[in-house]
């Protein structure tokens, strides 16, 4: 677990500049946070792999991403907020993304501590990725909680439906998705090394 | 006796409830103008309402931009070449002959190494023969359609991996510059698998008779398409 730690660490810092924006729905704080996520599938996308993951390994490891995911991604968020600009890690994102949809894809049975691991990697990377963009705005507590509800409906509605597959057709067509999140982010990846490569 | 209900509901003398209308079983009605009636004359008005509604009536006096091109054109590319097209669904015809697992383990195979094949052709990574191996992807897996072939699982998903990869390169050096990529590469990818979905779901006639015959001379017309592309590729 501590080097899962100091891995976030050293990808929070080592981060390039950006050019993302948090979502203004003249709602409020809350709600700008809230819809975010919806409206960010560069987080939406290794969000919904992680709770199919987890909702693949059964209810306990539904329950501990339910609230360690949330908790990591506000973490990461109040570190990221202390940054001056807004930061993004277009590889690194895909690579993310590749990982959990591939886990999702093979359907392999993690112990839960890694599972919990690939919760506060996600939290950590991404929050911090949001803190930076929402640690321009005014009211930054209400949007990164506003992002964290978002967090908790999606892994409840996500996991708590996978956990309760039980016919061996259904849990293959959750692995489809998954390969179709570890493509998209192959291609996330291609698209990130070009632009990189100008 | 005549029950009248709301709406069009009627009892007739025979004493059968039908939803008709009025004036089918009342000639003499007042209703009824011309030979043909209102109540069909209004169906047809709204269904005409409803086809113009369908009619693509968009202007571009705007440039469209942002999220909803990147999903769009990612979605429309897969489908827009006949060439991708008959690979994709052959994938999906032979997974249902060879059943479970493969019926699953292609589909999922296929996106997944296109992706990476997609991946290389937007980091520029150069493979020979690109259009060559497209029109022999479809040579080839019509070619299993059409035999019916069953060879093990690992050879069937080598021999998709394998084509998935210039596939997935045709279409990562053609992507369009500006198109967000994260939404074109979702829509790309759920074309793809939709279009695995549809030949499954044809495939599925692989447990009638009648159906085998049908799948096998589906088989055919795949390699006969390819062999028009391949034609196209050498020419």
């Amino acid at each position: 677990m501590k080097r899962v730690l100091w891995l976030s660490m050293l990808l929070v810092i080592g981060m390039p500049s950006a050019h993302a924006h948090l979502m203004n729905t003249g709602l409020g704080p809350f709600y700008d946070g809230l819809t975010h996520l919806f409206v960010t599938p560069e987080d939406l996308l290794p969000v919904i792999a992680l709770a199919l993951f987890a909702g693949l390994c059964g209810p306990d490891s539904g329950r501990a991403v339910l609230f360690i995911l949330p908790a990591a991604w506000l973490a990461g968020a109040l570190v990221g907020a202390s940054s001056d600009m807004p930061l993004t890690l277009p590889v690194t994102t895909a690579i993310v993304t590749i990982a959990f949809g591939v886990l999702v894809a093979v359907d392999r049975q993690l112990p839960l501590r890694l599972v919990v691991a690939c919760a506060v990697v996600l939290g950590l990377l991404h929050g911090s990725l949001n803190g930076t963009d929402l640690g321009q705005q005014r009211a930054l507590g209400l949007s990164i909680i506003g992002v964290a509800v978002a967090l908790f409906v999606v892994v409840s509605l996500l996991a708590g439906q996978v956990t309760s597959l039980r016919l061996a057709w259904e849990r293959i067509v959750v692995r489809v998705a998954g390969s179709w999140i570890a493509a998209t982010g192959l291609l996330m990846l291609g698209w990130a090394v070009r632009e990189r490569m100008g | 006796m005549t029950r009248n209900h709301p709406t069009n509901l009627q009892c007739c003398s025979d004493g059968a409830v039908s939803p008709c209308f009025r004036e089918q079983h009342c000639p003499s009605a007042s209703t009824q103008r011309g030979g043909y009636n209102i109540n069909e004359t209004a169906f047809s008005g709204r269904l005409l309402l409803f086809l113009f509604l369908l009619l693509p009536t968009t202007t571009f006096a705007h440039t469209r931009g942002g999220e909803a091109i990147g999903f769009v054109s990612g979605f429309e590319h897969p489908i827009s070449g006949l060439d991708h097209v008959l690979a994709m669904v052959a994938v999906g015809l032979w997974g249902a002959q060879l059943g479970a697992p493969a019926i699953w383990l292609l589909p999922v195979t296929f996106p997944m190494v296109m992706a990476f094949g997609g991946m290389l052709g937007l980091m520029g990574v150069k493979l020979p023969g690109v259009e060559v191996c497209i029109a022999l992807s479809a040579i080839a897996l019509g070619l299993m359609v059409l035999r019916e072939a069953k060879p093990n699982l690992l050879a069937a998903a080598f021999l998709v991996g394998f084509f998935a990869i210039f596939h997935g390169h045709a279409h990562g050096t053609e992507l369009p510059a500006g198109a967000n990529g994260l939404l074109y590469s979702l829509g790309f990818v759920i074309a793809t698998g939709c279009l695995h979905a549809t030949g499954i779901a044809i495939g599925l006639i692989h447990r009638w008779p009648k159906g085998r015959v049908a799948l096998r001379v589906a088989g055919a017309v795949v390699m006969a398409g390819g062999a028009v592309f391949l034609w196209g590729a050498l020419t």
